[in-house]
């Protein structure tokens, strides 16, 4: 309640100060669009999001919860998993009716992030199992008090915990267990503290692990390590038009703080890139040997393990698909197979930007849902900003208090676009009409 | 100078100003023969702050929802001066609700601080951010250090 009061007591105050500085800012301009948008509260235009040409977007829910990631039913129905309890339950059931969506049902009591629909059934995750339910020929969970203990025992330990999933076509369920590690150290973000040599948490984390996606109480031993050298992925998504994994990878945090004789808090900000990786089976992503630099773009050597910024290292590692700007934080992945949007998006990776929060003191940045184009299964050219504005504006932005932040992406059956927003829940539908 | 922004510029000082007295003013009796030492003491605790835990604490120390807790006005920074010394020794690796928001990040152990820079940087975290504490001195430190077992 304290955080609260204050945050109330300081509001009028910053919107003056806002109000002054913007106005000074673009003095001479009678006519200003902007800032009467700013502080209007009548229901703003596409949910208030910015969207190229021919787009639009409605809040469809609100006040959802920790609305993670989603799915939409071909019956158009959706699955939200929450990463927090509402009313006790974990996982909502909404059903559409133009631009609103409805709670029909919620069930569930374990918090977590991942949620997929797939051959007649439901899976869910939190953060140390994978569960299924059963789904009638309507895609309604038949029994939402039983589900089917898939995965167990994950290790969870206070970072990284998401266990994100997802499914390819032959039967087998993928679970990211994130390393609960910045970088390997002998003591975790200590500064001086070195890399572990073998760094044995690779054993049984900082990776993809495959399991089959109809056997029950499945642990570690019957699954298989998919690939290894990766921090933390949430966004996850498997490629149909190459039959592939593909996930994005969050980078490591505070190169400056550990590293100041190396990085300056510039540098630091913006590096190293967060990956999307193209997953084959026995991949090593690197970490926590090295990361990658988008800028030089290069492997290069993780200070903890003797590098500078400067010396390379990865030889073994596998090299990106496509790099990204630091700390970002890439929620969500999912290609595009809809016929709704433009012809330029089919195939393309459409990418929920959670946001940072390691760029400080340099102003935070991301926030938003990008669009990698695609070509015959590789990048095609550089990403763009598809959908902002989440944070609620550049101030916020930069402060690192955004309003909403994206997390989850799913595609309806009709082709439009479903992002999560695990802040304040709300849940935005994207369409287009020609 | 743009002089269209002079008005402003003035306005703000103005705001600061008035703002200012009007704390100096509220907080007279607390305010102690020794406030020009406090503020050196204040000073280079926000160099050591700017070093060490801006990127997790953020700025205006309000952290980051389920991972990194917030400075302002909790009862880990504003009670018990120990126990506050102690998380800069030995880190802090709890799961913690403040405010009925989860934080679960590891926070590292920051012993490697000589006693007089934990001393500052305390003294700043407890009288910046809307807090407003007495100071953390350097025997303190160096009492719960030697405590510390280490």
């Amino acid at each position: 309640m304290k955080k609260r009061n204050l945050v109330w007591t300081m509001l009028p105050a910053a919107a003056i100060a806002g109000t002054i500085l913007f106005n000074g800012c673009k003095s001479g301009n009678q006519h200003d669009k902007k800032a009467t948008d700013s502080t209007t509260t009548a229901p703003t235009a596409n949910a208030g999001l910015k969207l190229p040409d021919g787009f639009s977007a409605a809040a469809i829910a609100e006040n959802m919860g920790g609305t993670r990631e989603i799915a939409v039913t071909p019956q158009n129905n959706i699955y939200v998993k929450l990463n927090n309890l509402k009313d006790g339950k974990t996982i909502l059931y909404l059903t559409q009716d133009g631009d609103k969506a409805t709670l029909k049902t919620s069930f569930g009591d374990f918090k977590g992030t991942g949620v997929y629909v797939k051959n007649g059934y439901l899976y869910a995750s939190s953060d140390e199992e994978v569960f299924r339910y059963k789904l009638n020929d309507k895609n309604e969970v038949i029994s939402p008090d039983k589900p089917e203990k898939i995965v167990t025992g994950l290790i969870s330990r206070n970072e990284h915990e998401a266990k994100a999933i997802t499914l390819d076509n032959d039967g087998n369920l993928y679970v990211n267990i994130g390393a609960y590690s910045n970088s390997c150290q002998v003591l975790d973000r200590k500064k001086g503290s070195p890399g572990q040599k073998g760094c044995p948490i690779l054993d049984s984390a900082g990776g993809i692990w495959q399991f089959k996606a109809d056997k029950l109480n499945q642990h570690y031993g019957d699954g298989i390590r998919y690939a290894t050298g990766l921090r933390n992925v949430v966004g996850m998504d498997w490629n149909q038009q190459n039959n592939q994994l593909f996930v994005m990878q969050h980078g490591r945090d505070q190169l400056h703080d550990l590293f100041p004789q190396y990085y300056t808090t510039k540098q630091s900000a913006d590096l190293p890139a967060e990956c999307m990786y193209a997953i084959k089976k026995g991949d090593n992503a690197g970490w926590p040997y090295m990361y990658y630099d988008w800028q030089q773009n290069k492997k290069i050597l993780m200070p903890e393990y003797g590098g500078d910024g400067k010396k390379e290292g990865g030889e073994t590692a596998i090299n990106p698909t496509a790099a990204f700007p630091g700390h970002l934080a890439p929620n969500g992945l999912l290609f595009y197979t809809g016929n709704q949007f433009p012809e330029k998006y089919k195939n393309g990776a459409f990418i929920a930007f959670h946001g940072s929060w390691n760029r400080a003191p340099e102003p935070q940045a991301g926030y938003f849902v990008v669009f990698q184009p695609f070509k015959d299964g590789k990048p095609d050219g550089k990403y763009e900003v598809f959908a902002d504005g989440f944070s609620g504006g550049a101030e916020n932005t930069a402060k690192g208090s955004a309003v909403h932040r994206p997390c989850g992406l799913a595609q309806g059956p009709d082709g439009a676009l479903y992002v999560t927003d695990d802040s304040k829940g709300t849940i935005y539908k994207i369409t287009y009409k020609k | 100078m743009d002089f269209k922004k002079a008005p402003i510029l003035l306005l703000i000082s103005i705001f600061i100003a008035t703002g200012l007295q009007a704390q100096t003013k509220k907080h007279k009796a607390a305010v102690k023969p020794s406030s020009a030492k406090l503020k050196a003491s204040i000073a280079a605790g926000s160099t050591i702050f700017t070093e060490n835990c801006v990127a997790c604490h953020q700025a205006d120390g309000m952290g980051i929802p389920n991972m990194n807790p917030p400075l302002a006005k909790t009862t880990f920074v504003l009670g018990d001066k120990t126990k506050l010394i102690k998380i800069i020794l030995n880190g802090f690796s709890d799961d913690v609700e403040i405010n009925g928001q989860r934080y679960a990040n590891t926070m590292a152990s920051h012993d490697f601080l000589k006693d007089q820079e934990i001393a500052d940087l305390l003294t700043y975290v407890r009288n910046s951010f809307g807090n407003k504490a007495s100071a953390v001195t350097i025997t303190q430190v160096k009492a719960a250090r030697a405590a510390n077992g280490k």
